[in-house]
Parts: structure tokens; sequence; C-alpha cells
């Protein structure tokens, strides 16, 4: 074998066990933490979640919860998963999808008055597509605010 | 038929960027593994016929 | 039934064989991709919440099922391989490795650029998303270790392991919006439901993912028989081979 022949295949190796060592440390990354990708209001209200570190919030957009600020960027909502809810204040670009009644994650910490501090705010949509007629009509059917399952 | 004129068809109710991005990548990708297939089998092929009349 | 499988798991006969056999899924994966982009665009109707946004699911959702499939069936080449001792499998599983690589990148960064403006976010770190990440490290480990190996038989070994460790993230992604909280939504087609979508869209997603199987059996066999020249070149079949097409060398 020459030595650039085995200069390679130094190379590659190097490159596959840092590949493989990068799945790993992701898997235990994702089992320590992201598997438990948000908290919900229950588990808030409960103190299952640590204080004073940040964490993920998920939840419904409580409907007419919604204000805006006179700033414009300044916003309130609340946050239910129907048994418990969460007021958030955040200041930022909301997402398209961000709807009351409609599914959202938000990222932040509770303050010191109990309202959720958020510092990102995620739209989550569900997995059913229809046109809008069909979801009219869908609406119309139940005579429910909310359609839309959280998991 | 979903749109109104081809502009609003290209507009994609203000998702352009993120709906032709996608699609255009995937098919750029496609036919690029498709060419660069062709010119592996032609490159081992040519080597194949060098060794082959090297004897 | 045992001479016949003999006969065409031998490279010298697979090989042409191959090569008529590409056309024919080449012409399948076009027509199923001109008639499912034109349901994609034209025929499926505008979504309720996502608007047309949504169309990225026409490629990103195939792209996905084609990247968790093509590494079943992979690993099930490089198993055959393992315990029948045998080159074509092995073969074939190293030609999927590429195609399979390419169509998981795509099913992440198109998932990314419908993120982005559904979510409001190019990535996150939830189950389903780092999950397909490490499906794309498995493939480019899988094809890193082969090549890192000088002795094909050994290198085709020591791959059909790595393939098969593998093996294990597949239903972790597939199931990984069910088991633990994720901001990527829960599946729209799933066994024992009824799909969560129209008609239309279905079709048209369906359409595509076909599509995109069968590109994935053409180019696999273009490669499986790049494979086989390369491996086996100083073999009589490749320099009669070589020697009976034409071109200048």
């Amino acid at each position: 074998m020459t030595i650039k022949a085995r200069h390679k295949r130094f190379i590659l190796i190097a490159i596959g066990l840092a590949l493989l060592g990068l799945a790993v440390m992701l898997i235990l990354n994702a089992f320590k933490s992201n598997m438990v990708f948000f908290y919900t209001p229950t588990q808030v209200v409960s103190g299952e979640v640590p204080h004073g570190t940040s964490f993920r919030l998920g939840g419904l957009v409580v409907p007419a919860s919604l204000k805006r600020q006179d700033d414009g960027l300044t916003v309130h909502f609340s946050i239910t998963d129907t048994a418990k809810t969460v007021e958030v204040i955040y200041k930022g670009i909301l997402p398209d999808l961000f709807k009351e009644g409609k599914g959202v994650v938000a990222q932040g910490k509770v303050g010191a008055n109990g309202v959720f501090e958020a510092s990102e705010v995620l739209a989550k949509h569900d997995e059913n597509y229809m046109p809008p007629e069909a979801a009219e009509a869908l609406k119309r059917a139940k005579e429910a605010p909310a359609d839309v399952q959280l998991k | 038929m979903q749109w109104s004129s081809w502009s609003a068809f290209f507009n994609m109710g203000g998702y352009a960027f993120y709906v032709w991005f996608s699609f255009g990548l995937t098919a750029l990708w496609l036919v690029w593994e498709v060419l660069a297939l062709r010119k592996r089998s032609a490159v081992a092929l040519n080597l194949a016929k060098l060794l082959a009349q090297d004897k | 039934m045992n001479i016949n499988w003999f006969k065409y798991s031998s490279p010298q006969t697979f090989y042409p064989l191959a090569g008529r056999m590409i056309p024919w899924f080449a012409w399948a994966a076009s027509i199923f991709a001109v008639i499912g982009l034109y349901i994609s665009f034209f025929i499926a109707p505008t979504d309720f919440q996502q608007g047309e946004a949504y169309r990225i699911i026409f490629v990103h959702v195939p792209a996905a099922w084609m990247s968790m499939f093509i590494y079943m069936v992979m690993a099930g080449w490089a198993a055959l391989g393992l315990s029948l001792n045998a080159r074509l499998p092995a073969m074939m599983a190293q030609a999927l490795a590429p195609t399979g690589a390419i169509f998981t990148l795509l099913a992440l960064v198109t998932g990314s650029f419908w993120g982005k403006p559904m979510w409001g976010a190019w990535w996150v770190w939830d189950a389903r998303l780092t999950s397909e990440l490490i499906l794309l490290f498995l493939y480019l480990g899988f094809i890193a270790l082969q090549s890192s190996i000088d002795d094909p038989r050994k290198a085709d070994k020591a791959g059909a392991l790595l393939a098969l460790v593998g093996v294990v993230n597949v239903p972790i992604i597939y199931f990984s919006v069910k088991w633990w909280n994720t901001l990527h939504q829960g599946s729209t087609i799933s066994m024992g439901a009824a799909p969560k979508m129209v008609t239309t869209m279905l079709l048209g997603m369906l359409l595509m993912a076909l599509a995109f199987w069968m590109y994935t059996i053409a180019v696999a066999l273009m490669r499986v028989r790049c494979i086989m020249l390369e491996r086996e070149r100083a073999s009589d079949w490749v320099k009669e081979q070589a020697l009976s097409v034409g071109g200048n060398t």
C-alpha cells in the first residue's frame, strides 16, 4: 500500500468515526432533553418545570386572548391545554400560522409575576389538509371552537 | 383549476421562494445524480477498454 | 429454481439485464412525475390553514418516505450479502446508499423551507427532525466506511454491520411524532386510519412517491452497473463489455 492510499484511508476512517460520534452525541443529547420538546401549561402550573431556566411551553392559543401593545411589537396571549392556562408576553414577529385556537410552542421562562416571557414563538399546525370550504363545512358541522388536537 | 392567472401561480400565495426552492432543488439534485452516474459509467467503461487493449 | 437464482446473481448476467431494465423504470418515473406534478400544482386545492405553502408536501413527504424505505431495502440487501457471502447483494446495498442519502438531505432541506414560513423556524431539535438527521449520518457513515476499506469483501462486511445496527433508527423516526412531544405534526397517512387529507392532495403525494420510487430503482441499477465495472475491471466479462461498446479511448 502506498503512503497516499494509507493517508486517504486514514482520513476516511476519521470522517466515518466523527460522523458516528456525532450521531451518538445527538442521540444522547436528544434523550437527555429534547425528547420533551415542550411542557404543557398543567406541568408548568404544578411546578414540574424548574424555575429560572428556559424551556418550551406548548398548547393552544386561548381564543380572544391576543392583545397587542401600542408599540406594535409586544403581544400578550394565553396558552392552554384545556385544563390549565398560562399567560404569555412576547416581543417580536409572530409566525404566519399563529392564530387563536391553534397550536403554538413558545420558548422562554417564567417571570417573577408568573407570566411566561417568551423569546421565540413557533406555530404548531396539525396533520389535516383540506380546502378552506371543507374546513368551513367541518367547523359548522362540529360547532366546536377548536377542532384541533395538540398531539 | 386553482389559479386565476400565471402570475398568481408563480407567486404561490406569497410563498414563491419556499415552494419553488424546494421543487427546484429536488429537480436539480435528481438530474445531477443521473448525469454524474452516466459520466461514471463512461469513465469505468473507458478504463476497462484501456485495460483490455493493453493485455 | 436454484439454478435460475444463481445465474442472475452473478454480475456478468445481471449487468446486461439491469441495462435493459433501466429505461423502463426511467420512463415510469418520468410519467408518474409529470402526472404527479400536474395534480400537485393544478388539481390539488389550497389548504385551509397553510395556503399554498403546503404544496412543499408533494416533495417533502415522498422524499422522507424514500429516505426510510431505501434504508430498509439497503439493510435487507446488506444482510443478504452478509449471510450468503455473495457479491451482488452487497453491491446493491452499496448502490442504494448515495440515493438514500440524497433523499434524506432533500427531506431535511425541503422540511426546513417549509418550517420557516409555517412554524417560524428553519430548524428545531425535536425528536422527528433529530432522528432524520441521524439517518443522514448513518448513510454518510456507511458510504465513508465502505470506501475507507480497500478489500471489497471486508468493506461489504463492515458496511453491512453498520447498516444493520442503524435499522433501529427507522422506527424511531416513524413513531417519533407519536412517542414524544414534537413540533412536527403527526402522521397524515397511517395504517388503520383514514388519511387526514382530501383525495386529490393524497393522489398527488402518492404519485410523486411512486415517481421517486421508480427513479430510485433506475438510478440504483445505473450505479450497480458502475460498481460492477469498477470492482471487476480485471475480469474477462468486463473487458468484453468494454470492447463491445463504441466510443474513443
